[in-house]
């Protein structure tokens, strides 16, 4: 009793680790499962909310704790594509500085288009000065908001190298002597008390899975490989290319004026070919992706060109030049990885006490390089609501009338976008003519139109 | 076959709308209260002790007070915040003592301790204390900063008070229309604040349009409170609450309608104070008498013209 009053006069209290069975165990206000890009970044989120000061945060991260005081030499083959709006908020959160200190490549332009036929589209602000979007590794990206978190250990409590084994999940209504918070039991042995938890652990949830809640599903048969490669000659460097080819969509993204990272969604079989191949062959392989024009069909190529000139009459800007990307000359060391890509979406983001944020609960093909910023965007909408909740006094796990405010808001937002990427992706699985050529006479016709590219781009950058 | 009591609540509904605003009626009398120098009834201390253990459930016989609460904490913490300014980001109400009376399962009393209040709720029904110490023990942030008590507002204003300098705030939620004796309740409340110090008062207007949603549409028919809850004999205008409340040293500052949407479920502010509403007043500090006869005088005239 008397500790527990002294804890409380210190105001920031620390949980007694190692405690005893018997003892009363703390209860955090919430506690965070997993310290990725999102995970770290709602951890800062929360901790910086003015009507948040003095609740009892908790972020715990199954990995060691990233730490960067300079970019290391060699890329990383993760990045993300970051959004002026996720950009909007890391930058709120003072971790943008530092990633900018650390490594970001900005781009201002977009190509994308298809190996079988002549249409692309081209994406740009207008005056090419705004960028469109960052490349950031994201190891960066968790360095800093990791850098941005330790001066916020007044409010944040982090654990490294913590596991979760298991999640106790308490009834909805009090029943005489339960425990009306949640359980979370740690591979030490050890269990903690939270009023909220919220998911950040990844489109493998254990959270989401233990929850029970359906998540829809499916694989998509093609896996990613990734790399880092050196361009032949340094260029500005400073647009995102993509091609449409029938196995999947071969994307360059730039992250430096010699080097641009590679991310190539192509079925499994191919995916491991390519991981097989030597240095030479690879780089072989991925320059004539992007330019060899094999798969074109006369009849796509014909009725293509009839419909661009229609709309150079029409509308004398609506057509771009295609410009050719950069030649690959090598590959970084031991940089070729591949992984399997899916498309899951959780029915619920919410349940009593808990909510999902992240890969945990959405998880998008890379094609529209979106993954990161609509979790980014889901950290944004649960503070918001949090801090409301707070600052109305509300028990934060346990009103669902808040929670579901950021559920519905982050669906209304997700599922399009996640709708919209998978029907890219199916659009461009096909060599079949009417599909092509469908596609072709869309991407020309919305490439004609600034208002819908404008659109597209002010959505994507949310 | 109209009984007399129900001839008289027929008589007294019809000629609710059409009483001149000048007689202010004094509730000890004219309402169904008897005349009692304890405020608590009896009969409304069993009606709550039955329904003691649903306090909790959000989808229970309280739904309704839990969405309400989406209303009266920001009502208390801004009016509050507008006199004392917040001492703490993340605990606005901080430093302040609190006195909810009435508290019932700890619905309201729970919220106010979060902001950072120090609260003591009190409530004649055992049982419902005993359930709020029960949701209490399980959240240690709160429990230094709760106090459950078993017992009415005047037993609480007769103790001696060398230890306690009086509160900055007493709410009285959805209580004045179940009390036995009204007058000596706000008598305490005035007792037991200190100078300057807030009352809130959320309660039921005595109107047709409050009988027909308050009893009948809310009662019997679309049962969002339990049957018998209230007594539309018990209900008061804020006309009448506001006269008593000045004459009690107290100075009104504000009172706005509440209404409640059984579709949403979801409580929300109106103009009209017909049905539900909610009043801050403040306990006058001790001032010169000349200053305090005008502005009742200022005080009674606007409350007749808004009457």
């Amino acid at each position: 009793e008397l500790l527990r009053l002294q804890r409380q006069r210190l105001g920031s209290a620390w949980p007694v680790r190692g405690q005893t069975e018997g003892e009363p165990l703390d209860v955090y206000d919430i506690v965070i499962s997993g310290g990725g890009m999102v995970g770290t970044a709602m951890a800062c989120s929360l901790g910086f909310d003015p009507h948040l000061q003095g609740r009892k945060i908790l972020l715990l991260e199954a990995g060691p704790k990233k730490q960067m005081d300079k970019a290391p030499e060699v890329f990383s083959t993760r990045v993300s594509s970051i959004s002026p709006g996720s950009a909007t908020l890391l930058s709120g959160l003072g971790a943008w500085d530092h990633i900018v200190k650390l490594r970001c490549k900005p781009y201002q332009k977009m190509q994308v288009w298809d190996a079988c036929s002549d249409a692309l589209i081209t994406f740009d602000k207008e005056n090419l000065q705004d960028e469109m979007a960052y490349v950031v590794e994201n190891d960066v990206i968790v360095a800093a908001l990791t850098k941005q978190l330790q001066t916020l250990s007044d409010q944040v409590e982090v654990q490294y190298r913590t596991r979760v084994v298991k999640y106790t999940w308490p009834r909805p209504y009090q029943v005489a002597d339960s425990i009306p918070w949640v359980q979370v039991t740690l591979a030490s042995g050890q269990t903690l008390q939270t009023k909220l938890l919220i998911g950040a652990d990844g489109p493998n949830s254990m959270v989401r899975r233990e929850a029970g809640i359906p998540t829809v599903k499916w694989n998509y048969d093609q896996s990613a490989v990734v790399a880092v490669l050196h361009l032949s000659e340094p260029t500005e460097n400073n647009v995102a290319w993509q091609r449409f080819l029938p196995t999947g969509p071969i994307a360059m993204l730039p992250l430096s004026d010699t080097e641009s990272s590679l991310v190539w969604s192509t079925s499994h079989q191919h995916a491991e070919l390519l991981l097989q191949m030597d240095e030479e062959s690879f780089v072989d392989a991925i320059n004539s992706a992007f330019w060899s024009n094999e798969n074109q069909s006369e009849l796509v190529e014909a009725a293509g060109s009839l419909f661009r000139t229609a709309l150079t009459i029409l509308m004398p800007n609506g057509t771009s030049t295609r410009q050719l990307p950069p030649s690959v000359a090598g590959i970084g060391p031991k940089s070729r990885v591949m992984f399997p890509l899916g498309m899951g979406h959780a029915s619920e983001y919410i349940r009593h006490r808990v909510a999902l944020i992240g890969d945990a609960a959405h998880r998008v093909h890379p094609l529209a390089g979106q993954g990161a910023n609509l979790g980014f965007g889901d950290v944004a909408s649960l503070t918001q609501v949090l801090s409301q909740a707070a600052f109305n006094g509300k028990d934060l796990g346990k009103s669902m009338q808040h929670l579901l405010e950021y559920e519905t808001d982050r669906q209304r937002h997700n599922l399009p976008m996640m709708a919209a990427i998978d029907l890219m992706k199916r659009l461009y699985s096909t060599n079949a003519a009417p599909m092509v050529l469908l596609r072709t006479l869309g991407l020309q016709a919305t490439n004609a139109l600034p208002p819908i590219k404008e659109q597209i781009i002010a959505y994507a950058s949310k | 076959m109209l009984s007399r009591r129900s001839a008289q609540l027929a008589y007294r509904l019809l000629t609710s709308t059409y009483r001149p605003a000048l007689q202010p009626r004094l509730p000890v009398q004219q309402s169904g209260r008897l005349i009692s120098h304890s405020t608590v009834d009896p009969a409304e201390v069993r009606k709550f002790q039955a329904l003691a253990s649903k306090w909790w459930d959000e989808r229970g016989e309280f739904g309704a007070l839990h969405a309400m609460n989406d209303l009266r904490v920001p009502f208390i913490r801004d009016n509050l915040l507008s006199v004392h300014s917040a001492r703490q980001m993340g605990s606005p109400l901080s430093g302040l003592r609190v006195l909810d009376v009435g508290c019932g399962g700890g619905l309201l009393t729970e919220p106010l301790a979060r902001l950072g209040a120090d609260v003591l709720g009190i409530d004649p029904v055992q049982d419902s204390v005993r359930i709020a110490e029960l949701h209490l023990s399980h959240d240690p942030a709160l429990c230094g900063r709760v106090r459950y008590r078993a017992c009415s507002l005047e037993e609480l204003a007769d103790e001696d008070e060398q230890e306690e300098e009086g509160f900055h705030a007493v709410v009285a939620s959805e209580v004045l229309e179940h009390l036995a004796d009204l007058e000596t309740f706000i008598q305490c409340c005035h007792h037991v604040l200190k100078p300057g110090g807030s009352l809130f008062v959320t309660t039921i207007n005595r109107t047709q349009m409050s009988y027909i949603l308050g009893i009948i549409a809310a009662e019997q028919v679309l049962r969002i409170v339990p049957r018998g809850t209230h007594d539309w004999e018990k209900f008061i205008s804020p006309v009448e609450l506001e006269t008593l409340l000045e004459s009690t040293g107290f100075s009104v500052e504000c009172i706005r309608g509440m209404l409640y949407n059984p579709v949403s479920g979801a409580w929300s502010w109106q103009q009209s104070t017909a049905i539900n509403y909610a009043l801050h007043a403040l306990k006058r500090r001790e001032e010169p008498q000349s200053d305090r006869v005008e502005s009742e005088s200022e005080d009674e005239a606007a409350s007749r013209s808004t009457a």
